[in-house]
């Protein structure tokens, strides 16, 4: 068991701010814990721009935004970065397992920042009924196949649900020569930001429908079409306006879940409708000396505010280990 | 395609002329073959899906019934309860996990009472053992989440769990390292018998799938929904299948201790009910649906079978909730009447089928493969046993389910131990490249083996990176990748080639 004194679970914007802020407020020995081969977190995979107006005064894309992070924590030599480093354990007493190739170790925090971010809901999560062949992919897999990877996933494109990730895919998937034939969304207006709705959705003329949610997934091997139905007001669908989109692939953009198994192992209140802790302030928990920000506390429309509530934890973690010394 | 590599000791351009060959590669087929496969036997087992265990095997339960359910006259309640048996001393040497967890058939009124007695008295029959009526007092101590309306239930301690498909793949894989061919992709197409009763031939077959011809002196047909269909071929269609719909519901592993035992309404005339179910992957499952379809490939899930479920577990469970589910699907029963049917074929000298194994068929299974070596011995194959019989097979290691000092050991002997790749179900690079060296071709492959994208999240985070560690071990091109054979490729195209 090694001690350290201030542990950070993630290395996407969040944890980064976290653990900057944290030096500056005096803690000099950091380690940051990245279970990819990068820093950067999801902001890698973010190729458009529209990120730092709030914080930095001007648009960037994601890469450049994480960046800017990346070069300030590489250059405090006070902070160990560890990638491909995977959480597999955290108890109260904020003692964390780790593995990562070649090692599992065991870690005392004096105190702990999970920055561990969200997941995006699945389509099983809004129990879309049907079968279930290759072609539906959540929307950021999506995105992580063509910015990432140089895939492209499919040809002829449904969206369900208008959340940020899935409006971005649709200009994406047009760019890429693809075509973008629905945006289903079960609410009657979006849940994304309304720039995302006029730039990725209007200006490629995407017909985006309202008020409508997909009752069946069709085709055996690889998705062949979707059913869409209209709902009345309590989202019950009304058959007699049933039709069918053909498409080869769906993309699920329904929402995200701030990730959260670890502390809720660990014995932290939870809020299990919201699966964040449940918190007396910003960043807290019900563990002393455990915290918790960015998008693991609350789901944030823009990196900005991220970046501004993990600044917050890093100094929340400072302080909380000086009045414990 | 030769499953599993270039191991294969029959390249089929030998065009040998087999002992034995089976059609259908599920839990019966590979049962089958890995009990035949003690014998100085040459036998191959041919699959028309991409990878084995993809036709019915895949969507069982995966509950060893102890044999509470059956009628005590019929066959399968016989090869039940003695699968029960033997299921045991199968998983110890292949190293399958068994869990002997128990089950409990609820009783919500008093005058259901009577109902259990009748179930304890038949399955006594049978001769389950340990039988035993519990109270509500019982229930409320071992089962708290139990609805206070239950009553009484009939308690079979030997009632178990195991992972159906990894039984699978870890039968066929012993019984390939005895020597038994195995062959994915070969739809059968037509089958000529050329053995001649009246004079006195032996019997000999000629099988053509959509890819070859192979020669055997005797054919099992373990087509699962398709047996009729097989049967057909030969000329015999006095049977049936029809498939009976099962959707099933899988909640987080966060609910792993919902329930200590598997649950069980009292059962009707055509289903066991709707059951709170524990796997051997730690995720609760509550199902299935029965309904009799037309449609062989319709597996498609409906909003009314998942109230049903939803309703019929809530009686058991109150506090199970739609939001804890994280996966579901639809499964086929291949239904041919009320009983197996397992029978030599008279008037077509050495073809043997093996039809209608709905449940409890995954439980009598290895007593299955007992009866068909009975059969084919009767029938005239001399059945000599090898000299050497590999019985054990080395268990596949899951981190998820291995204490951390073992996993630290691991990690020190490979590092790939400690290069997680599926977060929300604890998978390593290590494990997924193993599942693909024991013959995973498609991304469900790797998923009924190790778990990878089957938890929470769905393969949102590691879909790309086994996408990639599977194209780079098998030399397919990433658009070639499929979920679970052709025609279900993951990718459209690859950009900047």
């Amino acid at each position: 068991m090694t001690e350290r004194e201030l542990v950070i679970v993630g290395g996407g914007p969040a944890g980064m701010a976290a653990a900057v802020s944290a030096y500056r407020s005096g803690v000099r020995d950091i380690l940051l814990l990245e279970r990819d081969q990068f820093l950067g977190g999801i902001l890698n995979q973010c190729i458009h721009t529209g990120f730092g107006l709030d914080y930095f005064k001007e648009i960037l894309t994601g890469p450049e935004y994480a960046d800017r992070f990346i070069k300030e924590v590489e250059n405090i030599k006070e902070i160990e970065v560890s990638l491909r480093s995977f959480v597999v354990g955290l108890t109260k007493d904020k003692e964390l397992t780790v593995l990562k190739p070649g090692v599992l170790e065991q870690i005392r925090a004096g105190a702990i920042i999970m920055a561990t971010g969200c997941r995006e809901k699945t389509r099983e999560m809004i129990h879309i009924a049907g079968s279930r062949p290759a072609g539906i992919f959540s929307a950021g897999l999506a995105q992580k196949l063509i910015n990432i990877e140089g895939l492209l996933p499919g040809t002829e494109v449904v969206i369900v649900g208008s959340g940020d990730i899935g409006l971005i895919m649709a200009r994406r998937f047009n760019l890429e020569g693809a075509k973008v034939k629905a945006v289903i969304e079960i609410q009657d207006k979006t849940r994304g930001l309304v720039r995302n709705i006029v730039q990725c959705v209007e200006d490629f003329d995407i017909p985006i429908y309202y008020r409508h949610k997909i009752v069946k997934i069709h085709g055996n091997e690889r998705i062949t079409k979707v059913s869409v139905v209209k709902v009345d007001d309590r989202f019950e669908a009304i058959e007699e306006t049933r039709f069918d989109i053909d498409c080869d692939t769906l993309l699920v953009s329904v929402g995200l879940i701030p990730e959260n198994e670890l502390i809720e192992m660990a014995g932290v209140a939870m809020n299990k409708k919201t699966n964040t802790p449940v918190a007396e302030g910003l960043n807290r928990t019900s563990i002393p000396g455990i915290f918790v920000c960015g998008n693991a506390f609350k789901v944030y429309d823009l990196v900005d505010a991220v970046s501004k509530d993990s600044i917050e934890a890093g100094r929340m973690a400072a302080e909380y280990l000086g009045g414990a010394a | 395609m030769a499953w599993g590599g270039s191991k294969n000791p029959f390249p089929i351009t030998m065009q040998k002329t087999y002992d034995v060959l089976i059609i259908g590669a599920g839990v019966v087929g590979a049962s089958i073959a890995r009990e035949l496969s003690r014998y100085r036997l040459n036998i191959v087992l041919v699959e028309k899906e991409e990878e084995l265990a993809f036709g019915v095997s895949k969507s069982n339960s995966g509950i060893i019934h102890p044999g509470t359910q059956v009628s005590p006259r019929s066959l399968k309640g016989r090869l039940c309860v003695e699968g029960n048996r033997l299921i045991r001393r199968v998983s110890q040497e292949l190293g399958v996990d068994f869990k002997e967890v128990g089950e409990l058939i609820i009783a919500f009124r008093k005058e259901e009472i009577d109902r259990l007695n009748e179930l304890k008295k038949d399955a006594e029959l049978l001769g389950v053992p340990k039988l035993q009526i519990v109270d509500s007092s019982w229930l409320r101590e071992h089962e708290p989440n139990l609805s206070h309306e239950a009553v009484a239930a009939l308690y079979a301690p030997t009632a178990g769990i195991l992972s159906p498909y990894r039984l699978v793949y870890d039968m066929a894989e012993n019984a390939r390292k005895n020597g038994v061919g195995i062959f994915t992709k070969q739809k059968v197409i037509k089958i000529i018998s050329m053995g001649r009763k009246e004079a006195r031939n032996k019997p000999l077959f000629e099988v053509t799938t959509s890819e070859k011809t192979f020669q055997a002196r005797y054919v099992i047909n373990a087509a699962g929904l398709f047996a009729d269909e097989v049967s057909a071929l030969v000329g015999v269609n006095d049977f049936t299948i029809r498939p009976r719909k099962g959707e099933e519901f899988i909640l987080d592993k966060k609910r792993e201790h919902l329930t200590n035992h598997l649950l069980f309404p009292l059962p009707s005339k055509t289903s066991k009910g709707i059951l709170v179910i524990k796997t051997a992957d730690g995720n609760p499952m509550i199902g299935p649906t029965a309904q009799d379809i037309e449609d062989k490939e319709d597996l498609s899930t409906s909003d009314d079978g998942l109230n049903k479920v939803l309703a019929g577990v809530r009686r058991m469970i109150p506090s199970i909730a739609a939001d804890d589910i994280i996966a579901y699907f639809a499964g086929l029963r291949p239904v041919a009447g009320e009983d197996f049917i397992i029978r030599h074929e008279k008037d077509v000298l050495g073809f043997i089928n093996v039809a209608g194994i709905q449940s409890p068929g995954l439980t009598a299974a290895p007593a299955i493969a007992l009866l068909v070596c009975r059969i084919l011995k009767e029938n005239g194959l001399p059945l000599r046993k090898k000299f050497i019989f590999h019985k054990e097979r080395k268990k596949t290691i899951h981190l998820f389910d291995i204490p951390l000092d073992k996993t630290r050991k691991l990690v020190q002997q490979d590092p790939s131990y400690g290069d997680i790749v599926c977060r929300c179900e604890m998978v390593s690079s290590k494990e997924i490249k193993d599942a693909i060296a024991r013959g995973a071709t498609t991304l469900d492959g790797i998923k009924f083996r190790t778990r990878a994208q089957a938890g929470r999240c769905h393969g949102g985070f590691c879909t790309s990176r086994i996408l990639k560690i599977l194209s780079s071990a098998t030399n397919t091109p990433l658009t070639q990748v499929t979920k679970k054979g052709c025609g279900s490729e993951i990718v459209k195209e690859e950009r900047g080639k």
